[in-house]
């Protein structure tokens, strides 16, 4: 089968006429077109990415000498929380929303999802969220990390902790709302042919992310009421004072948390499902081993929560509990490393910006994995719990995991998005930048923690000095390395190459439509003509010109 | 030269082992160990180190191969081999990984045990205030017997000498210092002296906020709750100074919570102990700080130490009008 069906051009402009045009204004106001809020989705989470990036790079400013000289204490500690809170949940859970929205309802050959309008109420809950969150810095911003534990939380600033509890609460919701969304139009509505199991991974993976997303977020909704309760109407659910429970607030707050890092990392998973087979010409290595990984991380992600809290208040039994629990995650986990691996294993690897921040994100996930085991044991993890060896950890995750993963996302479907192509050499510029200003950064922090470098501080022991040092000089590598990319984006959008329908010969289905695709979606009902990794069944030709009728012939003649 | 490529795999193969071995003893990452149950800590890290190497330079390997051997060449168009999966392959790939963290489990399970992590008095969870609750009983809640699970953190090692009883130290953690109670001797230090080779036993609280206790030399940590006990167990084997530093946000100046852990000789822990006995014997009645003090109440407890809180009456009419 050949990999792509170049319709005929004609037919395709004629038709475009009668279609309404998408508008810019579109863009900024209540649409219900998916590809318009995955693209409201993109744009504002980078927004807040670039927000949150500036509060790390004050923080690592800070950081660059042991004293608290440039900023003081109090205000690095509301920083902190503002860093985590909008990187986690204004920067990584809406881009992975986004992708989600722009993709699926394409991917599975259908014209919108299930319900337009939740969807749109849920991308618009985002920016007031977030404004609310920022707007804490006029009248003291939350200080207690983005973990809110009582019952600092409770006497380190009223206002600035209600509007954080508030903030997390609205952006829970839109989550809750999208994930209903994915799951349904996942589950029911893929078009006629399409089975569950000849989906796209990214599907499968996003199936995942909103299963946990409902069975968590609601928990997280719960705890954050009773702690604001305790905030403002007095009550002792977790307050210690009157009887209350802290580490009841760390049960419910992680139970949300941890499955919610499967929630930030699994939708990037599904993205680097999708870039490699296409940009290694082969079929991805192990689809069902894939798809049901991502099904098995979701249900253990929901039983390994305790392992935050090996050192806080867990009898012994419980942490050899979350200890096995933890350990075994590796197995799925290593699955899906070792297939990705194997998918570019004899592969014709185009090494271009999106394979390159896929590569990137094989490798540094790499170490956030094996660190994560290492943390799981309990012996180990109570050394290193609240060090730098867990900022390193997590940052490989959740950086080298889901921020890379979603660069790759990002060159990968930028021509499906706009109808540009992106330029190559800038974005190689971009990922050679932020590789290694990445790995300066976070790396040294693994063994500041072993060493003896507790985290979330303003001051620290003058014999981290040099290593910290090292870290700062790497952060700022990492904001420059966003530049390339500012400008290869912003040019590439307004004048860059007019991108084909499929320029990468890919085979999922959204690259049989326009680019960017029509409103509709679909000039007419799509046809699945092959899986969507059947890379390398037909070598003939890529570029081929076949005659849509032969390959109709063809296909019939296949059916009987 | 033409090598055939089994041998080179099987080179490559005992070069990566030789390093993950070699670099898993000699990482240099870890902080000198000042009790046994640290070095055990250290074996236990250096063998997952030598995994984590191992795993580390075969995936890396693969991907650096596989972007220069499998980069496409110019001119060619073709796909490549439309392989979609290999049953064995994946078997051996989803086993080699189970059996490795089954191994992790049960030594870190091991290990844990040796440090006294699943020590009866600790391993339970008492639920909040029980901490609150011994005052009452002026019996201190870890060892009260009518309770059999007491308190959360380390306990005495299963290993440990018998008969020796551990010294006892009452931990505070409060906004951003540490305050140590000696119940034996009645002295009270914002450093924490203790002899050599002796068993410690931290009984911890907090006083305002949730703190951490941490002595990153011992590897060991345990968060210290309010309105609840939590207990660390550890055996010096290093005369030395080593930080004691709080690893759980607590507020602003929370990276300057830290004090000093001083591992004396049995000389220089007595005689710590009589000049600090000594300089507080001066202003205080010895028996105010007995174990079981007589019922009092707590305004006669409290009288003798009015004049040294600081606060003054002009203090006092301040906060009332405050509130």
């Amino acid at each position: 089968m050949s990999t792509t069906i170049e319709r005929d051009v004609s037919t395709t402009t004629e038709g475009h006429k009668e279609h309404p045009q998408r508008k810019w204004q579109d863009y900024f106001s209540f649409s219900t077109d998916h590809k318009v809020i995955g693209i409201q989705y993109l744009t504002t989470a980078f927004l807040f990415y670039f927000i949150g990036g500036a509060l790390a790079e004050v923080m690592r400013t800070e950081l660059a000498t042991p004293d608290p000289d440039f900023i003081q204490p109090e205000f690095y500690n509301q920083t902190m929380t503002m860093h985590g809170t909008i990187m986690l949940f204004l920067w990584i859970i809406p881009a992975g929303a986004a992708f989600a929205n722009f993709l699926i309802p394409l991917m599975i050959g259908t014209e919108d999802m299930a319900f337009p309008r939740l969807n749109a109420v849920a991308f618009w809950m985002i920016p007031p969220g977030g404004i609310l969150l920022l707007s804490s810095f006029f009248n003291g911003a939350p200080q207690a990390g983005w973990t809110s534990y009582p019952p600092l939380s409770l006497v380190s600033g009223k206002s600035g902790e209600e509007i954080w509890i508030l903030s997390i609460l609205i952006l829970g919701t839109s989550s809750i709302f999208g994930a209903m969304n994915f799951a349904t139009t996942i589950l029911l509505m893929r078009m006629p042919d399409m089975d569950i199991h000849s989906m796209p991974l990214f599907c499968w993976s996003m199936l995942a992310t909103s299963g946990l997303v409902l069975l968590g977020t609601p928990v997280l909704a719960a705890a954050l009421i009773l702690l604001s309760l305790d905030l403002i109407a007095g009550t002792a659910f977790f307050n210690p004072a009157g009887g209350g429970d802290p580490v009841l607030y760390q049960h419910m707050f992680w139970f949300y948390s941890h499955p919610a890092v499967y929630i930030m990392v699994l939708p990037f998973f599904g993205i680097i499902s999708e870039v490699l087979p296409v940009h290694a010409r082969k079929p991805i290595f192990g689809y069902r081993a894939i798809a049901y990984s991502s099904l098995a991380i979701s249900f253990l992600g929901l039983i390994v929560w305790a392992h935050h809290m090996f050192s806080s208040g867990t009898p012994g039994w419980l942490r050899m509990f979350f200890m096995a629990t933890t350990m075994v995650i590796a197995v799925p986990t290593g699955i899906k490393v070792f297939s990705w691996c194997a998918t570019l294993w004899g592969g014709k690897l185009s090494l271009n910006s999106a394979l390159l921040f896929g590569v990137g994100f094989l490798s540094s996930f790499l170490i956030g994995g094996l660190s994560g085991v290492m943390l799981a044991s309990v012996p180990f993890d109570i050394h290193v719990h609240d060090t730098y060896f867990i900022v390193g950890h997590f940052h490989y995750v959740l950086f080298g995991g889901s921020v890379f993963g979603l660069f790759a996302g990002v060159y990968h479907w930028f021509p499906k998005m706009t109808g540009r192509m992106l330029n190559e050499t800038w974005g190689q510029i971009h990922f050679v930048m932020t590789f290694i200003g990445f790995n300066i950064t976070f790396l040294p922090m693994h063994q500041l923690g072993l060493q003896g470098m507790n985290r979330r501080i303003a001051l620290y022991d003058p014999q981290f000095e040099t290593l910290n040092m090292v870290c700062t000089i790497g952060s700022y590598i990492l904001a420059l390395s966003t530049l390339p990319f500012i400008i290869n984006v912003v040019w590439s959008w307004l004048k860059g190459k007019k991108a084909p329908r499929n320029p990468w010969h890919a085979l999922t289905l959204e690259w049989q439509t326009a680019s960017p695709p029509i409103i509709e979606n679909f000039e007419e009902e799509p046809v699945m003509w092959a899986g969507p990794y059947d890379y390398g069944i037909d070598t003939e030709s890529i570029d081929g010109d076949e005659d849509v009728e032969d390959m109709l012939a063809a296909v019939t003649a296949e059916g009987k | 030269m033409n090598i055939p490529s089994n041998v080179i795999t099987l080179i490559a193969g005992v070069a990566m082992t030789l390093i993950s071995l070699w670099y898993g003893q000699n990482h240099g990452l870890l902080p000198m160990a000042a009790s046994n149950d640290a070095g055990q800590v250290d074996e236990l890290f250096n063998f997952m180190m030598t995994i984590a190497t191992g795993l580390f330079l075969l995936v890396e390997g693969v991907l650096i191969y596989c972007l220069i051997k499998f980069r496409r060449r110019k001119g060619d168009t073709t796909d490549g081999p439309p392989v979609e999966g290999n049953v064995p392959l994946e078997i051996v790939w989803t086993a080699i990984p189970t059996v490795i963290v089954f191994i992790l489990a049960i030594y870190s399970f091991e290990i844990y045990n040796r440090m006294g992590g699943l020590d009866p008095m600790v391993a339970g969870d008492p639920g909040p205030n029980l901490a609150h609750a011994h005052h009452h009983h002026s019996e201190l809640v870890a060892l009260d017997p009518k309770q059999q699970n007491i308190a959360l953190g380390l306990g005495v090692s299963p290993g440990s000498e018998q008969g020796v009883d551990p010294l006892e130290v009452k931990v505070n953690g409060i906004q951003y210092a540490w305050i140590f109670t000696y119940p034996e001797s009645g002295v009270i230090s914002g450093e924490i002296h203790v002899p050599v080779n002796r068993p410690v036993k931290l009984a911890m609280t907090g006083g305002d906020v949730i703190h951490a206790f941490w002595l990153p030399e011992f590897r060991i940590k345990q968060d210290v709750i309010p309105g609840r006990e939590t207990n660390l167990v550890f055996t010096p084997n290093q005369v030395g100074e080593y930080p004691v530093i709080c690893a759980e946000l607590c507020g602003a100046y929370h990276g300057g919570m830290k004090t000093r852990l001083y591992v004396e000789t049995e000389e220089d822990y007595q005689q710590w102990i009589q000049d600090n006995t000594f300089a507080m014997n001066g202003d205080i009645d010895e028996s105010s700080v007995a174990l079981n003090p007589p019922p009092i109440s707590d305004r006669e407890f409290l009288a003798p130490y009015a004049n040294d809180l600081g606060v003054g009456s002009d203090t006092l009419a301040q906060l009332k009008s405050q509130s």
